[in-house]
Order: structure tokens, then C-alpha cells, then sequence
């Protein structure tokens, strides 16, 4: 009995002491919000965390981790367990990064889409998704027929009202006419809401159905219903192939490689990183050739011009829905007040939630 | 021919040993799953239950992940016990966090002893009063508590998005749907420096001490048990059924008020929308595994909390699928009810009888 309790207590510290070894590599920890086959907001993140593995440096994912009291746990756990850069990969999760980074000095934060960096150890990221909203606009302000924009929005939280105003106004310059209805879901993910608004969109007379959702349905639907759509996080053509005509793309990879290498190379410094078109943190899928090759060329044309600098999304001048003057004619928004925009631009129907 | 019979002696010792066999059960399949999915079983198994809790701090997250679940599948089993089925543990967590939250804002800058007992007090009774909805429905208008209590968790819910988005989103929040920090005097009392283990946990073990009491010590625990084993009976005996429904949902509710308050003046924090990754459902399976009995559901709720921490654990160290934590919960109950089945009914395996072709 007593042999068998020794050899027992001999094996598992023969584990344990396997686990201890394995924590010597230099590793790189992420947290989902949600499952990495989303085809949408999570799978492009795991995406990235691929490239970081195929660039030779270890990685481990959590996935489908709550906003809730979890993920302090899940992010602590990752740092205790021998991580040295943890990618934290939703808004939810900006309080959580905080409070371990601050008990963990030597491991590196990078939370995405916040805004706090209470530690010299936490860096932000996010990417400029209103570029692509403004190649998406000049497409739907040529394509529809109905001049009627549908699109479906999570959060009325600055990030999609940027996108829902960059839409507005690259449409309005190509069909002064179009007006843009929104149906606001409250969610990031949930497949039966999506269509359902994507449906209520279609029945008010939208021709277009673009989303700020992460789920492939509203491009299902649009598809049943013989309309255009635009894919949202990765490219979701497979699952609409007549409607989409392109999705735009979240490309963490290069940046998720970049940081990695920074972080094992030790030359990782405290940033807040805001990438578009320019970086490639923003991408778009090969656009649908149903369009025609003369607006094909026009978007290629724009998008390069967009990632040069030599158009901005938010050029004056520009109106909110009351005619107020927000950006003078000549100048463009500053990063300010496009991080913190909380109205709607003109051709906009309907009032934020508050 | 297989002929069911209902056993008419069941020893009691049995009856509590069968959860045990149950985990047991669920050790072993779990184990073959991991070995099909191709993990070591052995060390897979060591990740999900061991790992976790080899060191403090992963002891101290078991106990702040199995506090609220304790709370919520003790006040459950006093529902169970009466046949009562409340499905809706769930909103009225919510329900709870929400009233609690709301006067949490409303003290939000004050100090002083007196905010946090008022926020907990007035949590209990939020999440009382959302129970007592389905309770005077079933007593007064005969309707099924099931479906009542189960839609009212998605009114919680919605009503909760409501509230963050809109009216109680932090003005300087950028429109994120999320309150703001309550201030430290609405926090529950940290336990351990660095740890996130705090006072709730005394509520907790209060409730179970006090549910203890009424359920064995008093003629109201008397009635509740008597009315789950025979209504009739307990209607022959003069028993109020309509009172004791209703009372039976407001201690229930008051749980889960008291969870759901916990939740958010401890690790929480604030109000926003994931309050509780389904705690209230949850709370379901603890309650039946620890036999709807104080003392089980403590070690019950302890081991479902360790299912969460595991599936983390195993996904970091492994990367096994964060789901198999759902499948071992899963697996748990299945053996339990099974097992039950098993202990209450004899299964005879007859000859065919030409009589009876």
C-alpha cells in the first residue's frame, strides 16, 4: 500500500514538475470574447494568433470568456502561468488587463479597443474600420436602387457611429439622395437578431444590407432576399456569394507579429496603436465583379487613397442631422473627436439610443 | 420482455452516495473523452481538477466562483423540495443586481457603513419580489411556474440591457454600455489582500447555516418537505399550500437577489450586461447534485465551480476546447439522474412468454 501511495506521490510531482519546465519559452497568451469559429470578430483574432505561431513564438488562446467576473481570472491565470504578452481581445476585458497588470509587472498587456493604459505595461490597440465604411458607403451610394441604406449596429458606442457616419457621407457624395436606416440590435453576436433586423431593413425598402454585427447572417438573409450586402471582421463571401459585394477585413496578424517578436526581443514599449488601410490592420476581400469593373476601378482607386492619406474619410464639410457645422469645409477630423463621436451625421435617420 | 419496478426500499446512505458515484462516473468518461480527443487522459484530468486549485489564489477563485452558486441552489432547494419548479433563478439574479445596482448609483459618492448592508438588503428583495411573480401566478391563476419563472429571466435580462445602455450608462463612459464603478464604500470588503475573496461568502455560509435550520427545525421546513413528498397529504393535514408556495419562491428569489448583489459589489464591480455567465441555471444542477440539502449543495456547488476553472486551465495548459467544462457539468447530472433512476427502480429482464406474443 505504502509502495503504491510513494509511487503515487513521485508521479504527480513528475507533473508538476513538467508543467514548471514548460514555463521557461517566451509565450504569448490570448483571450476571446467569443468561440474562434465566429467567422467574424474572435476568428480573425485567432487568425492573427496563428501567424505569431507560425512566426516560431508559442501561443495560447482561451476562448468564450465572459465580460463578467471571469476574465480577471482568465487574464491573472495567463500571466501567472509563465505568459509574457497577453493579447486581451474586447472591450469588456479593460478593467480586468488593468488590475493584473498591475500585479504582474514583467508581463506585457495589449488590450483591444480601449482606452485605459493605467500601467506602463498596457498597451491599446484598435483599427480604423471607418475606412473601410467609407469604401463600403461609395459602393451603396452607387449599387442601390431604393437609395435606401439598411444597416444593423451593436453598441451606440463611438466606434460604430464613426462607421455608421463614414458610410453616410462616401454615399452621399456619389447619390446626394440616400438615406441610411439603422436598426440597433445590442448585440456583438446573435444570429436570429441579426436577421430578423436585417429582414425588418429589407422590408423598409434597404437595397444594401451592411452590419456592425459579427455574424454571417444578415449576409444569408440578404442573399435569400436578392440584395447587396458587405461581409463584417473576415471575408464571409462563401456564405453569400451573388449579395456580398466585399467584407471588410480586421488583419491583427501583422501587428500581432510585430508585437510578439518586440515583446521576446525586449524592445516591446507602451503604445496606443490606432492602424487602418495604410498599416493593413484594415483589409478588404476582392470585390464582387457584379458591380462592373468602372466602380471596381473607382473603389481601388479611393481605397489606395485612403491608405496614402490623400482623402480622409472625414472631410469638411460636415453636417450633423440639425445642419450644425461639426467639421469646417478644407479640414479633416482630428483623431479626437473621432474617438469620442457621439452624433450623426446629416442623411442619418433616426436618433442615437441613450 | 424488460419490466420496470419501482424499488420500495432505498437505503439513505445510498442515496447520498450516488452524487459521489456520479462524479466518479464522470471522472471516467471524461477521461475517455480526453483520451479520444487525444490528450493523456491522466494529465488532462490533473489540469482540469487539480491544477486549478493547487495553489491560493486558484483556491480562492473556487470559492468566489461556487459562492453565488451555493447561494442561489440553496435557495432553489427550498423550491424543489415543495415541487415547486423554479426555472427562473437566473432573473432573478439579475433582477436582484439590478434593484442593488440602481442603489448602488444612487449612493454612488457617499460613505459610510450603512450603503453597502442597504445595497445587499435591497438586492434580496429585488430578486424576492421578481420570484414572487410566477409564485402569485401559480396560486392565484393556476399558472405553470416553469414557464413563468423562465420567461422572466429574458425580461431581466432585457430590462438590464435597457438600463445600461440608456438611463444608467456611465456619462463618462463613451455610451459603452456599462455603469460606472461603484464607489469603495458600496464594495464588498476584500477577505485577503490580492485575493478577490471577500465578505460574501459569510452570506453565503449564513444562508446555508439558516436554511439548515428552517428546513429541519422548524414546523415551516416540516410543512415544505411534507407537501413535496404529498400534496395530498400535507392539504389532508391542513397545510396553507398557497402561503407556503409563495414563501417557498420569496426565500428562493431573495437568494438569488443576494448572488446576483454579491456578484456585483464583489468582483464585478458595476452594472453591465454579463453579470452572471447563467449562474441561475447553473444553480440547478448544484441543487439536485447536493441533494437539495444544505450541506451537499456546499460541496456540490464547490465541485461545479471547479468544472469552470478546469475547462480554463485545461484550455490554457492543453488547449483543450473551453466546452468540455459544459460537458462535464453535463455529464454530472446525466450520471446523477441516471444513477437515481437506477435506485429507485428495478429493472427485470423476463423471459418472453408465449402468452403474451
Amino acid at each position: 500500500m505504502y509502495k503504491y501511495f510513494l509511487r503515487y506521490i513521485i508521479s504527480v510531482l513528475f507533473l508538476l514538475g513538467l508543467s514548471v519546465q514548460a514555463n521557461a519559452d517566451f509565450k504569448v497568451g490570448f483571450v476571446y470574447v467569443g468561440p474562434t469559429g465566429d467567422h467574424g470578430w474572435t476568428y480573425q483574432h485567432d487568425e492573427g494568433r496563428k501567424a505569431v505561431e507560425a512566426a516560431g513564438i508559442k501561443t495560447t488562446y482561451v476562448e468564450s470568456v465572459p465580460e463578467g467576473a471571469d476574465a480577471e481570472r482568465v487574464i491573472r491565470q495567463l500571466a501567472q502561468s509563465g505568459h509574457d504578452l497577453i493579447f486581451t481581445t474586447s472591450f469588456g476585458y479593460m478593467d480586468p488587463t488593468n488590475k493584473v497588470a498591475k500585479d504582474f509587472p514583467n508581463v506585457k498587456f495589449e488590450h483591444a479597443t480601449g482606452y485605459k493604459r493605467e500601467h506602463s505595461n498596457v498597451s491599446t490597440y484598435s483599427a480604423r474600420f471607418y475606412e473601410g465604411r467609407t469604401l463600403l458607403g461609395h459602393m451603396a451610394g452607387k449599387m442601390t436602387k431604393t437609395n435606401v441604406i439598411g444597416y444593423i449596429a451593436s453598441f451606440p458606442i463611438p466606434e460604430v457611429i464613426r462607421g455608421i457616419n463614414a458610410m453616410t457621407l462616401a454615399a452621399q457624395k456619389v447619390n446626394p439622395d440616400i438615406k441610411t436606416k439603422i436598426v440597433w440590435v445590442f448585440t456583438w453576436y446573435d444570429p436570429g437578431k441579426e436577421s430578423e433586423a436585417a429582414q425588418a431593413l429589407i422590408d423598409q425598402g434597404a437595397d444594401i444590407i451592411m452590419q456592425h454585427t459579427d455574424s454571417t447572417a444578415p449576409v444569408q438573409v440578404a442573399e435569400k432576399a436578392g440584395v447587396w450586402s458587405f461581409g463584417q471582421a473576415s471575408d464571409m463571401q462563401r456564405f453569400a456569394p451573388k449579395s456580398i459585394l466585399t467584407s471588410i477585413i480586421d488583419d491583427w496578424a501583422p501587428y500581432y507579429v510585430e508585437r510578439s517578436i518586440a515583446a521576446r526581443d525586449g524592445t516591446w514599449k507602451q503604445q496606443d496603436t490606432w492602424h487602418g488601410l495604410k498599416e493593413g490592420m484594415v483589409a478588404m476581400a476582392p470585390y464582387n465583379s457584379a458591380m462592373g469593373s468602372d466602380l471596381v476601378k473607382e473603389v481601388e482607386q479611393l481605397q489606395k487613397d485612403l491608405a496614402s492619406g490623400k482623402t480622409h474619410s472625414f472631410t469638411g464639410p460636415i453636417y450633423d442631422q440639425k445642419g450644425n457645422i461639426l467639421v469646417a469645409e478644407g479640414s479633416v477630423a482630428d483623431d479626437g473627436m473621432l474617438a469620442g463621436m457621439n452624433v450623426y451625421v446629416k442623411g442619418v435617420e433616426g436618433d442615437i439610443p441613450q | 420482455m424488460i419490466k420496470i419496478e419501482k424499488r420500495n426500499d432505498v437505503s439513505p446512505s445510498i442515496y447520498f452516495l450516488t452524487p459521489i458515484l456520479a462524479i466518479f462516473l464522470t471522472l471516467f468518461g471524461g477521461g475517455i473523452i480526453f483520451y479520444v480527443l487525444g490528450f493523456n487522459p491522466i494529465i488532462a484530468l490533473k489540469f482540469f481538477f487539480i491544477t486549478p486549485i493547487s495553489d491560493l489564489y486558484g483556491f480562492s477563485e473556487l470559492l468566489v466562483k461556487a459562492t453565488p452558486l451555493c447561494l442561489i441552489a440553496i435557495g432553489l432547494s427550498f423550491c424543489f423540495k415543495s415541487n415547486n419548479w423554479n426555472i427562473g433563478a437566473e432573473g432573478q439574479l439579475i433582477f436582484g443586481g439590478i434593484v442593488g445596482g440602481g442603489v448602488a448609483l444612487l449612493f454612488y459618492g457617499h460613505d459610510g457603513f450603512y450603503v453597502l448592508p442597504i445595497i445587499i438588503l435591497s438586492g434580496a428583495i429585488g430578486g424576492m419580489i421578481f420570484a414572487m411573480i410566477p409564485a402569485v401566478l401559480k396560486t392565484y391563476f393556476n399558472t405553470n411556474e416553469i414557464l413563468v419563472s423562465l420567461m422572466l429571466v429574458y425580461v431581466a435580462k432585457l430590462l438590464l440591457d435597457y438600463l445600461v445602455v440608456g438611463p444608467w450608462s456611465n456619462p463618462e463612459g463613451f455610451n459603452f454600455p456599462e455603469t460606472r464603478q461603484f464607489s469603495e464604500s458600496a464594495r464588498m470588503p476584500i477577505l485577503f489582500d490580492g485575493l478577490r475573496i471577500h465578505a460574501g461568502i459569510f452570506i453565503t455560509l449564513m444562508t446555508v447555516f439558516l436554511s439548515w435550520l428552517i428546513l429541519y427545525k422548524t414546523y415551516l421546513g416540516f410543512q415544505i418537505k411534507v407537501s413535496g413528498l404529498s400534496l395530498k397529504t400535507a392539504k389532508y393535514a391542513g397545510y396553507k399550500g398557497e402561503t407556503m408556495i409563495i414563501i417557498v419562491f420569496m426565500i428562493s428569489g431573495a437568494c438569488a437577489g443576494l448572488a446576483g448583489v454579491g456578484e456585483i459589489t464583489g468582483p464585478i464591480g458595476q452594472l453591465h450586461r454579463n453579470i452572471s455567465p447563467d449562474y441561475g441555471f447553473t444553480a440547478i444542477i448544484v441543487a439536485f447534485l447536493g441533494r437539495l440539502n444544505p450541506v451537499g449543495i456546499i460541496f456540490a456547488s464547490l465541485i461545479v465551480a471547479l468544472t469552470y476553472l478546469g475547462a480554463e486551465t485545461a484550455q490554457i495548459f492543453l488547449q483543450v476546447p473551453k466546452y468540455t467544462g459544459q460537458v462535464f457539468q453535463g455529464m454530472i447530472l446525466f450520471f446523477l439522474l441516471g444513477s437515481d433512476y437506477l435506485l429507485f427502480f428495478k429493472i427485470k429482464f423476463l423471459g418472453l412468454k408465449k402468452n403474451e406474443l
